[in-house]
């Protein structure tokens, strides 16, 4: 493809299919600003390969004028992983929600970060299984009531993002459906890094869980309870902008800007080799979503937490059957079936 | 010194998992081999992997069997049986036959390790066990003897003793001992003071056996009427892997393996993370689950895709096999069968994963299923796996076990292009692109590589519709889209070979039907009704799924089918249920293949 024959546009990203969610769903977003970045990279449609699994979210790829993969319950990382690892030249993209991402799929989502899959995974996180018509995830809320928890679920919720970094992810983002702009730099940012990118994107269930993310969404409440990440900015957030993080010990406060010194407020470094920071960053739970009577509530960090470097797997698989071409020569299948020690019938 | 020809001879190597039985029964064998006798091996793994010295859950075996003429199994019964302690002996002995010899190291027959083996006196002195024959040889001193002026540690000279056995054995049988010494100076040739001892040793092993007066014959097995060609000792899992490997590049694909470490099917796995140099890329995943799910996403991207397991593994699988039915992209599932349910017996063979294969998958899902018969045939038997998948779009199994995996036998390395050509054509061209429309004699619809301009398309595990690919919930597209599967996968028994019957071709008393690994023992035992004038005959099944057109026509000539198999009767569920004709199924689930007499105990009946 040396000449583009036209300028791209979203729609040459779009399959034309008719879109199923419900009406107002958070995924809809999403779509568009995957669509609109697409053409905004310029690469062909061909050249991409979208792979989900089972969820709302996962019916992604049917709407993506790319081509798709729609697998199964958890599985789109262990799909896209022979995709990537098979054919680098591809530009992989996984879709999935939080049931299928951390809960059936937490094995694969951990490994293939582990392993650095250089592709785009994009996590839609509503707190509720909505495919299947309201029961709790795991990243649902403590105490929230489901179909399958009338009396409130009995247990924390897991943060991806934290996961991730556990698992030793190299980039990830957060950010939200609402906020769209943030949501197309952070998608092109999560292309252009090399290496597995996790954009963790909150979005609302419009009918099973409406309103989870109120607290970050609503005019009046969102800057008190959203800390949107710059890098090399001081972390200062607020609706006048009087709050800051400080560190104290080794733990992360919130506090009031006018009682700091500037030079004491964190400083956000989405490059900062070691990962600590990231690590800070995302234990600082927001709000509800904390739930826990032991940690201290923050804003939610939105923006890129982590964007550091390393040899991907596909690159040294790639590296790998290279070397041992020019070690061995190109494989020979009668010399390869004649190795080892023979012997002559005459 | 006079000489006694045999027809063949096996013999059972068995120590300490430490004594390094695997390495001189293998040693044995490739010498044994260069003389072009025929030969079967089979390693006997303890299944702890250090289960405590001297203790007879620590004994590790190895059985070969050579011939001068085709020899199919490593044998029932051992001519010989070398044992390098009591356990190794007590282990064993019971399956020695009649006539068959003991060589063990009388130095390793101490208090201690008699006590250990359990015996509460020593066997060597007790007379009822040793109505057989025994050679009691000083293997260790001996050794140490030998090595006295090499400065080295004991421990490194006691390591040698296997060689000083091998000497033995080399002169029993009348061996060259070249190859050996070629190979020690190889392998050690870092350390030429340790390949120097091994040869030292082996000579003095052949001197020994030589100038004692203990043995009065050396036996003589000359070489069998193999096919000319260039041989080479290969184990199953290795066949399967070089198999899985040629398979790739006469499709002019790239392989990929998606795999996780299971016994026994690992060495596939290793074998083919060997040739990368053919753009072979393996990955060894997460999890069963991530090893198929990497295969169906590299299948989708154009690979020759597979991945490789046994029966747990297989279960975990099954729902992406799912998704490789209703997507029809395709893939071969290798299964190294081994003793279930469950964990079961990870380290001993089986067949009992045959319905799995079938049926174990939700919703209607059919899929070719394939078996081979012997550690060469893995490798003819991966390439038509490979082709079945490539032709027909689908994923395939490919049946292997334990026994098949870990044993080897000569394998006539083919001639490169006298293998099938499984040239495969991707969908280029973007004119009037349907992504399940079909070709109408195979029923299989085109790959497209993700990546080629203007064919972009979505496929999933839901119901598809019948020309489009697209989502279709529609009940009448359904029920043509299940019966179009199921189509594809029957038509191919138009593709495959007829099913031979080894015996009376025009019909007769007996039909002994077996599939997979039991074709050995089944085959040695027909041959041996045949040659006393009985009406025995044998019909082996590779295809499964589909099975031969003519298999109800070759059953309906014999008054008795006798359907042998190392389960409780799946293959004869199978063709009772399609065929409903009367059967007699011959059941062992004992971790080993059949034996003869046990073959014999039902057929002998029916004649
Ligand atoms: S159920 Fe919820 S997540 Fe699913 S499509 Fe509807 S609004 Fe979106």
């Amino acid at each position: 493809m040396s000449e583009k024959l036209h300028t791209l546009t979203k729609k040459d990203y779009s399959s034309g299919s008719d879109v199923k969610w419900c009406a107002g769903c958070g995924d809809f977003a999403v779509l568009t600003q995957v669509q609109k970045v697409l053409a905004e990279i310029g690469r062909p449609p061909e050249e991409y390969a979208f792979i989900s699994g089972i969820g709302c979210s996962s019916r992604f790829p049917y709407y993506m004028g790319t081509y798709g993969y729609h697998t199964i319950h958890g599985r789109a990382l262990a799909v896209a992983t022979g995709t990537k690892t098979f054919n680098p030249d591809l530009s992989v993209w996984v879709a999935m929600g939080d049931g299928d991402s951390i809960s059936i799929g937490g094995n694969h989502f951990i490994h293939t970060i582990r392993k650095n899959l250089d592709i785009v995974c994009i996590v839609i996180d509503n707190q509720i299984y909505g495919l299947t018509k309201g029961q709790f995830s795991p990243t649902s809320i403590k105490g929230q009531v489901t179909k399958t928890s009338p009396s409130g679920k009995r247990s924390l919720p897991m943060d991806p993002v934290a996961l991730a970094l556990g698992a030793g992810v190299n980039f990830v983002a957060r950010t939200i459906d609402r906020r769209p702009k943030q949501l197309a730099e952070v998608l092109h940012k999560a292309y252009e890094h090399k290496g597995f990118s996790l954009v963790h994107v909150l979005q609302n269930c419009i009918i099973f869980n409406n309103g989870a993310h109120d607290d970050i969404t609503n005019k009046e409440t969102r800057d008190e309870h959203s800390l949107i990440l710059v890098d090399g900015e001081p972390m200062i957030f607020g609706k006048n902008k009087d709050k800051a993080i400080v560190l104290e010990g080794l733990n992360p406060k919130v506090v009031n800007r006018n009682f700091v010194d500037e030079s004491q407020i964190l400083i956000h470094h989405e490059r900062a080799k070691e990962p600590g920071l990231a690590l800070l960053l995302a234990s600082m739970r927001a709000g509800k979503f904390a739930g826990s009577k032991t940690v201290e509530k923050f804003p939610i960090p939105m923006g890129v937490l982590r964007n550091v470097e390393e040899e991907t797997y596909d690159s040294i698989t790639t590296e790998q059957v290279e070397k041992s071409i020019a070690l061995k020569g190109k494989g020979d299948l009668q010399s390869m079936l004649n190795s080892g020690d023979t012997w002559e019938i005459n | 010194m006079n000489q006694v020809a045999k027809d063949h001879v096996v013999i059972r190597f068995a120590g300490d998992s430490g004594d390094g039985m695997q390495l001189t029964g293998s040693q044995f064998t490739n010498s044994s081999a260069l003389t072009g006798t025929d030969i079967v091996t089979l390693p006997d793994y303890p299944s702890e992997i250090r289960a405590p010295a001297g203790t007879i859950d620590g004994v590790s075996g190895f059985q070969m069997q050579f011939g001068s003429q085709k020899v199919n199994t490593p044998g029932d019964y051992p001519d010989a049986l070398v044992a390098m302690n009591p356990a190794a002996l007590k282990a064993n002995i019971q399956d020695l036959a009649r006539d068959g010899y003991v060589l063990l190291d009388i130095d390793a027959f101490t208090e201690r390790n008699i006590d250990k083996a359990g015996y509460v006196e020593n066997p060597i002195s007790r007379k009822s066990l040793f109505d057989k024959k025994a050679y009691s040889i000083p293997i260790t001193s001996q050794t140490l003897e030998a090595l006295k002026d090499f400065d080295i540690p004991k421990k490194a000279k006691e390591r040698c003793k296997n060689f000083f056995t091998l000497g033995i054995l080399f002169w029993i049988y009348d061996l060259s001992s070249d190859f050996n010494i070629k190979w020690l100076k190889k392998k050690f040739a870092k350390k030429p003071i340790i390949a120097e001892a091994n040869i030292k040793v082996l000579k003095e092993g052949m001197i020994y056996a030589q100038n004692s007066s203990m043995f009065q014959a050396q036996y003589k097995i000359h070489s069998a009427p193999l096919e000319k060609g260039t041989y080479r000792n290969v184990s199953g899992n290795q066949a399967t892997g070089l198999g899985l490997v040629t398979a790739a590049e006469r499709a002019g694909l790239k392989l990929f393996l998606g795999s996780y470490p299971i016994t026994p099917a690992t060495e596939i796995l290793q074998e083919i993370t060997r040739h990368k140099n053919f753009g072979t890329k393996t990955t060894q995943s997460e999890d069963e689950i991530g090893g198929i799910c990497s295969a169906i996403g590299a299948s989708w991207a154009g690979a020759f895709a597979c991945t490789t397991t046994s029966g747990p593994g297989l279960a975990l699988k099954s729902e992406a096999l799912g998704l490789a039915v209703i997507t029809e992209l395709p893939l071969v599932i290798v299964n190294v069968q081994r003793g279930g349910p469950s964990t079961g017996l990870p380290t001993k063979t089986e067949q009992a994963d045959l319905l799995q294969a079938m049926y174990g998958r939700n919703g209607e899902a059919p899929m070719p299923v394939i078996a081979a018969k012997s550690p060469a045939d893995c490798f003819h038997q991966a390439i038509e796996a490979g082709r079945i998948a490539l032709k027909y779009m689908t994923p395939v199994i490919l049946l292997t076990d334990g026994y098949l995996g870990n044993g080897s036998e000569a394998f006539k390395i083919p001639k490169v292009n006298d293998l099938p050509d499984l040239t495969v054509k991707f969908r280029t061209d973007k004119d009037n692109y349907q992504a399940y429309a079909r070709n109408p004699e195979t029923l299989a619809r085109e790959w497209v590589k993700p990546g080629t301009p203007g064919l972009m398309n979505r496929v999933g595990g839901l119901e598809k519709d019948f020309l489009t690919g697209a989502v279709s919930h529609d009940p009448k597209n359904h029920d043509k889209m299940v019966r179009i599967r199921q189509e594809k996968v029957d038509n191919i028994a138009n593709d495959i070979q007829d099913l031979e019957v080894f015996g009376d071709q025009e019909g007769g008393e007996v039909l002994v039907i077996g599939w997979g690994s039991t074709y050995g023992s089944i085959r040695n035992k027909v041959q041996k009704y045949r040659e006393e004038g009985k009406s025995v005959s044998h019909a082996h099944i590779t295809h499964i799924n589909p099975f031969p057109k003519n298999t109800l026509e070759v059953m309906k000539k014999f008054k008795k089918v006798v359907i042998a198999e190392m389960n409780l009767g799946q293959l004869d569920k199978l063709i009772r249920a399609k065929y409903i004709i009367e059967t007699i199924s011959l059941n062992k689930i004992q971790g080993k293949p059949f034996t003869e007499n046990e073959i014999a105990e039902v057929v002998d009946e029916l004649l």
